[in-house]
């Protein structure tokens, strides 16, 4: 009886489970980030390779104009030191003019410089998605069976999305509808209409570290979850002061409670 | 104020007389907080304090958001990424009133579900039911509307779809929704409207909680056992109960720190576990999202309004019968309306005379499924309208009503009911029984 149960549960289970691949999902590699998990936080070095991947790159198309130019000198992100930021932002040219009249100035008659206190510029040309917040507008993960329970174990899986996009390209290529679309294993429906972006070996760091496609599409991925949760580091800490000191609070109330009600019960006061 | 007999405050000094006698107002505060209580309420029945924290909680942290926040189409985004940026200590506070919904819900559920395990909507009870029941309401309009205000793709979408119910409603439907969104479609009037509404139904449901507490303070509180009270005299009430302060509001209050671990694990490691990442693309009227699914708490009633389609004999019977006014889409609106109607009528449709479900040995049973099929239905909204999403959820819906409109009316009249104590004392003395050499204990 009971084998009978298991074997037709497995076989449902196996069914659904085939279902579910056949779906439109695309296939996310669970990377390990240094920022997962409650005691993880950015890898200061990463999100600086990665910062140099999508100014030399990336910045081309997308903008990312949520993000403040001078958070990039704040401790728990890129933590760059605050005459590197300044000479960042000085170096910094306004590509999408129409994207970013709010830089206007009436005098000049024409953008002015952008300082430290404003926002990455927004680049609409190619029509391509602002990236502030592209790690947190995806999710790696939903299953099983759309619950969302391995998202307990893994995390939501934005960076891992974006480093499986970046490194899903499999070089095939369609047409449709004049539009060159790019075959891509990560990508929900497989056909992305952006080129393969990174192919390796595309900057170069100063430190030598690696820069093979997997490498700077990682170091890119945890740069653009910095800028989706630039406040993950401090707000962890936050959680976890909040997390010690109600639990704390939860042993003095159970002492005091136990105490109340002893008397009530009939129970020996300690 | 209760009707169980107990001491009242008795003005002592000049002072004290002085002002009772032009406001009693010390004397309103002791007496709700003195309340006699049921000495044998279980952990369920630390909900109710729960709620009333989130309610604070939310309306502080909203205050302060609404502080920063822009309601303007074209900066609501970017004032909420303001806050996550800019704002000293905003992200903090824009994840404690996002989780705090939630946090919120969790609690009205069990809340709600506490309430018809243990009867308390049956007599003289049902007002409290009832008040409850617009309290609920009023949160999923409150929480709705909220969830719009972040101007993300969900928020758009979901308005789109949440309004359009309303256009679904025959006849006046077209004309109420467009009255409702301020325009043809969701815009800066509908968003503007929302941020107006958030901000005033919170206040809306601290005056219903008031009347709602006023309710129970006045029959007094159920209990596990659904026996009553003693009322005979003050002596045989005192048996039975113990005053709220101290013994409940630190029970209560270590409750609610236990809960407060667990949703600060939530806001400080996992912040967005709930959410939908689709809600941090801006709002965009000419991209639809895949699947448009609104948030967790509102899946099973999203699920009930989804789960009656065209091909549904009972749909097509109505069809029918009203000549093609109520068609599928109006059937689900109707449904989902329904279905909350339909547990606000519990205390009439409800036949047994016996409140706890404790006693009450087949009603155990369907109370148990109906909390699956509640999970279930909130599990078969999230996923897309679909086989055999489809069909679960039909059947899923139908239990629902069926629980409501036929279990608990016939279980009145079939079911046996178990033996219950004679009094809330008798229970409690159970539980805790007297030392055999209680005699022989020194006086505290």
């Amino acid at each position: 009886m009971f084998k009978k149960l298991s074997l037709s549960a497995l076989a449902l289970a196996a069914l659904t489970s085939a279902a579910v691949a056949a779906g439109a999902e695309g296939k996310i590699t669970d990377k390990d980030f240094s920022f997962e998990g409650p005691f993880g936080v950015y890898d200061q070095n990463q999100l600086q390779r990665g910062l140099k991947v999508y100014t030399e790159v990336c910045s081309s198309c997308h903008g990312l104009k949520f993000v403040p130019l001078r958070t990039l000198a704040d401790e728990g992100g890129p933590h760059l030191p605050e005459d590197q930021m300044k000479a960042y932002v000085a170096e910094m040219f306004v590509a999408d003019e129409p994207a970013n009249q709010h830089l206007y100035d009436p005098e000049l008659e024409e953008l002015r410089a952008l300082q430290p206190t404003d926002n990455f510029p927004a680049v609409n040309s190619a029509g391509a998605p602002d990236l502030s917040l592209m790690a947190k507008a995806r999710a790696g993960f939903h299953g099983p069976y759309g619950l969302g329970i391995n998202q307990f174990t893994k995390g939501i899986g934005g960076a891992e999305y974006v480093y499986s996009l970046l490194t899903g390209y499999t070089g095939e290529e369609k047409e449709e509808a004049g539009v060159t679309l790019y075959e891509n294993t990560a990508f929900p429906g497989g056909w992305i209409s952006m080129a393969p972006p990174l192919y390796g070996e595309d900057v170069d760091f100063d430190d030598g570290h690696a820069n093979d496609l997997s490498h700077i599409s990682e170091d890119v991925s945890a740069f653009l979850m910095w800028t989706a949760e630039p406040k993950l580091v401090a707000r962890k800490q936050t959680g976890f002061v909040a997390v010690f000191f109600l639990t704390v609070l939860s042993v003095l109330l159970y002492l005091t409670n136990k105490r109340i009600w002893a008397k009530a019960k009939r129970k020996d006061v300690a | 104020m209760a009707g169980i007999p107990h001491d009242h405050y008795e003005p002592k000094s000049g002072g004290e007389k002085w002002l009772h006698k032009r406001l009693p107002i010390v004397g309103l505060l002791y007496d709700t907080l003195m309340i006699p209580t049921p000495k044998n309420l279980n952990w369920m029945w630390i909900w109710g304090i729960v709620l009333t924290f989130c309610l604070v909680l939310q309306i502080i942290t909203g205050i302060v958001l609404a502080m920063h926040y822009t309601p303007h189409v074209d900066q609501a985004f970017a004032s909420v990424e303001h806050i996550m940026r800019n704002v000293n200590g905003g992200h903090m506070i824009r994840y404690i009133h996002q989780n705090g919904a939630s946090l919120f819900f969790v609690a009205v559920y069990l809340h709600i579900f506490r309430g018809l395990y243990y009867g308390s909507y049956k007599a003289p009870r049902e007002v409290t039911w009832i008040i409850g029941m617009i309290i609920y309401l009023a949160m999923m309009g409150t929480a709705f509307m909220g969830y719009v205000l972040p101007w993300g793709q969900m928020s758009f979408w979901g308005a789109t779809v949440i309004t359009g119910l309303f256009g679904a409603i025959p006849g006046i439907g077209e004309a109420l929704q467009t009255w409702l969104l301020g325009g043809p479609a969701v815009d800066n009037a509908t968003l503007n409207r929302f941020f107006s509404l958030h901000y005033l139904l919170p206040f809306v449901i601290a005056g219903l909680v008031i009347v709602h507490i006023w309710a129970f303070h006045t029959t007094g509180n159920n209990n596990p056992t659904g026996v009553e009270v003693r009322r005979t005299s003050k002596e045989d009430a005192k048996k039975d109960t113990l005053p709220f302060w101290p013994y409940f509001v630190i029970k209560d209050l270590f409750a609610l720190a236990v809960i407060m671990v667990v949703f600060w694990a939530i806001v400080g490691f996992m912040p967005n576990y709930l959410g939908h990442p689709d809600n941090y693309i801006e709002a965009n009227a000419l991209a639809t999202p895949a699947h448009i699914v609104p948030e967790w708490y509102f899946l099973p009633f999203y699920a009930i309004l989804r789960a009656f389609t065209d091909d549904v004999w009972a749909v097509q019977l109505v069809g029918f019968l009203t000549g093609g006014i109520v068609d599928a889409k109006f059937f689900g609106v109707a449904a989902m309306f329904g279905a909350i109607a339909v547990m606000a009528a519990a205390p009439w449709l409800d036949t047994s005379s016996v409140r706890s479900g404790r006693y009450r040995p087949m009603f155990k049973w369907w109370f148990a499924i109906l909390c699956v099929d509640f999970m279930v239905l909130m599990w078969v909204g999230a996923r897309p309208a679909e086989e055999p999403y489809a069909t679960i959820s039909l059947i899923a819906s139908a239990y629902w009503f069926a629980y409501f409109l036929i279990i608990l009316p016939l279980l009145g009249v079939i079911e046996k009911p178990l033996a219950r104590p004679a009094t809330i004392e008798e229970d409690f003395d159970e539980h805790y029984p007297a030392k055999k050499d209680a005699a022989s204990q020194p006086a505290e």
